[in-house]
């Protein structure tokens, strides 16, 4: 018989309602065997003691519903944010406060390259922080006109780069005419590209390697090491594409004995008709292991908030901006969503604008007419403009929310003052709303778009706080235990995997995230700053000191 | 530097519009009637796209090879790199034609493609179903995106003409004048889709332009003319003076002097004139140019006034 072991903790919060409180689990094979007081527990027969979590306090393993492992390929490069960050070897990266920082930051990275020739790729330079100052060619020549230079911003939308890199790239030219490429008044390419076409001349000559960045071992690993030092034992990488070789990667790196994560993919739905990827969801779901989950669909609806690209309703952008972009017609979301229903396959679909959800809750309420499909869980990802209504309708059609509150600190600012005014400002990421109507709610990171840590989006989310310190929409504040709810069995249920994980309960996986403080008894403006000690994974123990 | 500018130049056509509208018929046709010229067609994916199995010589997830030295390419979820990838081809397609999916808007994907220094965007053409393009432009989530993509065009294809009776047609051709003045506009039906050379000003002997007219005698619908420009007029004033009225041309090219001696390309698509440095072979004929229109509405005396010295 296996080794059943019991750990003792200072307090262990199952998140389960029948019995939330214990001070000792028993684990056997990499299951929760029971959860309460030692002597309870003793009666499972022989077991080994283990006391090194007596001072800790365990949780469920959080889950991340959308998250992608891009964040792990992401630390090869130059991180420049404007915020503190944490890289896969727990090195915390200053942020950069203005752009001059950002500049010498990028300038030593340069320098410590030997090869004269080889170009510098950099992450999440954010401008807006800096008093809107723009970054221009001129700048990132500062860095270096030997190599070119390449340095993505954080929402992953806009890129800058320097005149060697434009000149690779055959863009350093009069002439050139593009919606996504400024010109200065010399008639050249600023070197800020905007958009993702804008960017694909250019990426290839600045680092950004594309076949690195789809099936990335490196990558894979190294997001598990940030999972495990935010205390997550589950995370989406919710949008790939999934080709056989990425996927055989991803089997063999995430069946290794040692590999920490358990990893939930999405298929894009691109490239592909509704009926193949229906068909290649199934597929792939045989593939699953118990580390790898396959067999869902991403759907992007549109674009981006911030962006401009997002669908909004009446009255639009608040700066007169046109409204967004479609990425699917109405007619290959129906039949995706009627097939998918059809064949019991979960989709979650991407909208961030307030009309991309009103279509998709239509083709829902039409689809679920023809083919009824109780307990789908069909989940609406960032859906961060949906009104009271929506909410409602959620609730009508049985689908689920991953709201963004991550977002709401980051971008809060600029989408009261430029994209959506501060009325709908006030409604974003309307988790309170969520949880009034009863329409089953995660909240979430997006990493890399912003740092990957449940308990900081949970902070989020109970504080709204803006990065500028301004309460904004207070009434959607969460309560504390909402909040750990969301990062842990709220997730799990939109993952339809709450029968595995998101909870310590008898029968469920042993995932634990290991705690240094109780966040229930912190302040609530400290809950982001709770230290996490590591995780216990399927029963495994990882510190996030020798990850 | 000097590498690319030694490579030919590759002409990108975009074909735009909504779902159904008929693109996927549009490229099969393209396919079937290309004849010698070697075209690369780039679908966001191959599930619509019925290409007759006897044209088929090996096919892969991506990429569709067909007699003929055509072949087809799916660009998923990139386009641009696609379009990268077929700078390797050996030997280079002639012409590419990049079917955009039904709610991209096809402007942007011509500025995107100009960005690439071995292509060169000529002319984007947008595909309209005669029967509910008008009501979809009233739908409340496609509307803008179907008026948007009309307004990207440089000719408007309309398709299943046959399947709508005058009156609706009229009603159709002046709501379309309204939308888009300016824009050329081909009423067609499955039966009767328009020559490539309308179209692209394919040419098949691969030598364009060719040095006489276009031989249309098959068909009642199009009509070509050649005109000789005057040695008084240089490139920038040849496309002066065909922006300077409406002539109801599909198509014009032409190689035309330059005031500093060299050879530029002038060509209209639509209404749209786009002049471009000349790199390629020894030209056939230069100071002359070849229009295609339809018969009804290209203004050929027009036309040949304007060059009349």
């Amino acid at each position: 018989m296996t080794e059943t072991v019991i750990y003792a903790a200072r307090e262990i919060i199952t998140m389960n309602p029948s019995r939330p409180s214990a001070s000792h689990v028993a684990v056997r094979d990499g299951r929760v065997l029971g959860v309460g007081r030692l002597d309870e527990l003793q009666a499972w027969g022989p077991y080994r003691l283990d006391d090194r979590f007596q001072d800790k306090v365990l949780m469920p393993g959080f889950v991340e519903g959308h998250s992608h492992a891009m964040e792990g390929t992401f630390w090869r490069y130059t991180y420049c944010g404007y915020f503190d960050r944490q890289d896969p070897d727990g090195k915390i990266w200053p942020g950069a406060k203005t752009l001059d920082d950002a500049i010498n930051r990028l300038r030593d990275a340069a320098q410590a390259l030997d090869d004269p020739s080889k170009p510098l790729t950099a992450w999440s330079l954010d401008p807006i922080y800096y008093d809107n100052v723009t970054c221009d060619r001129g700048d990132l020549d500062r860095v270096s006109d030997t190599r070119p230079v390449g340095v993505l911003h954080a929402s992953g939308h806009i890129m800058n780069v320097n005149s060697k890199a434009l000149e690779a790239a055959g863009l350093l030219r009069q002439g050139v005419n593009h919606p996504g490429i400024p010109l200065a008044a010399d008639g050249l390419p600023t070197g800020e590209l905007r958009g993702p076409e804008a960017m694909a001349p250019v990426a290839p000559f600045v680092g950004f390697d594309r076949d690195e960045l789809a099936a990335d071992e490196e990558g894979l690993r190294q997001f598990a090491r940030l999972c495990v030092r935010q205390g997550v034992t589950t995370a989406t990488d919710l949008a790939s594409m999934l080709p056989d070789d990425a996927v055989e990667m991803m089997s063999r790196v995430t069946g290794e004995p040692s590999y920490p994560t358990r990893i939930v993919p999405l298929r894009r739905l691109f490239g592909i008709s509704p009926k193949d990827i229906v068909a290649r969801a199934l597929q792939l779901r045989e593939r699953s292991s118990d580390r790898l989950r396959l067999g869902r669909i991403k759907i992007v609806v549109d674009g981006s908030i911030q962006g401009f690209s997002a669908r909004l309703r009446w009255p639009g952008y608040f700066n007169g901006a046109p409204n967004g972009l479609w990425y699917v017609t109405p007619e290959e979301l129906a039949e995706t969503i009627e097939l998918a229903l059809a064949a019991g396959v979960q989709i979650h679909t991407h909208t961030n604008g307030d009309q991309a959800t009103e279509l998709v809750l239509d083709t829902m309420d039409a689809a679920l007419r023809k083919s009824p499909s109780p307990d789908h869980r069909f989940t609406l990802q960032h859906c961060q403009l949906a009104d009271r209504a929506q909410f409602r309708r959620m609730k009508a059609v049985g689908m689920c929310v991953n709201l963004f509150a991550n977002h709401h600190y980051y971008w809060g600012d600029q989408h009261r003052g430029y994209t959506v005014g501060p009325d709908r400002a006030e409604r974003m990421n309307a988790c309170q709303t969520a949880l009034d109507i009863g329409v089953p709610m995660a909240i979430h990171s997006d990493a890399p778009v912003t740092p990957l840590g449940p308990l900081f989006t949970a902070w989020c989310a109970v504080n709204r706080l803006t990065a500028s310190n301004h309460l904004q929409g207070g009434e959607e504040r969460i309560k504390l235990d909402d909040a750990l709810y969301a990062i842990t069995i709220g997730a799990a249920y939109t993952l339809k995997l709450d029968h595995e994980i998101g909870s310590i309960e008898v029968g469920k996986r042993a995932d634990f995230a290991v705690l240094e403080d109780d966040p229930r008894t912190v302040p609530v403006a400290a809950l982001k700053d709770v230290g996490i000690w590591g995780v216990v994974q399927d029963g495994r123990v990882f510190a996030a000191a020798e990850i | 530097m000097a590498e690319r500018a030694a490579k030919e130049i590759i002409p990108v056509t975009v074909i735009g519009g909504y779902l159904g509208a008929g693109k996927t018929t549009l490229v099969n046709h393209l396919l079937r009637t290309a004849d010698g010229l070697r075209l690369a067609v780039l679908v966001n994916e191959f599930g619509s796209l019925a290409i007759d199995e006897d044209l088929i010589l090996a096919r892969d997830d991506n990429l569709i090879s067909l007699a003929g030295g055509c072949v087809c390419c799916s660009f998923g979820s990139d386009l641009m790199t696609a379009l990268m990838d077929l700078q390797q081809m050996q030997p280079s397609p002639q012409r590419i034609i990049i079917e955009a999916s039904g709610v991209a808007l096809p402007a942007a994907i011509a500025a995107s493609v100009s960005l690439l220094p071995d292509y060169r965007p000529e002319g984007v053409v947008v595909v309209a179903d005669a029967e509910s393009v008008m009501e979809r432009a009233a739908d409340v989530y496609m509307g803008d995106t179907i008026t948007r993509q009309l307004a990207d065009a440089d000719l408007v294809l309309l398709s299943k003409c046959d399947l709508i009776d005058t009156a609706r047609k009229a009603q159709l051709l002046s709501w379309l004048s309204a939308q888009i003045a300016s824009t050329a506009v081909i009423p067609t039906s499955a039966a009767s889709l328009p020559p490539p050379a309308a179209l692209f000003g394919l040419d098949h002997s691969a030598a364009w332009p060719p040095a006489g007219p276009v031989n249309f005698s098959h068909d009642q619908l199009y009509a070509s003319l050649v005109v000789r420009v005057p040695t008084t007029l240089w490139a920038a004033d040849v496309a002066a003076v065909l922006q300077s009225r409406p002539l109801g041309v599909l198509r014009a090219k032409g190689l035309c002097l330059a005031s500093d001696g060299g050879l530029q390309a002038v060509q209209m698509v639509g209404n749209r004139v786009q002049q471009d440095r000349y790199h390629g072979p020894a030209p056939q004929a230069i100071n002359q140019l070849v229009f295609i229109g339809l018969k009804e509405h290209l203004l050929a005396d027009e036309i040949t006034a304007l060059f009349t010295p």
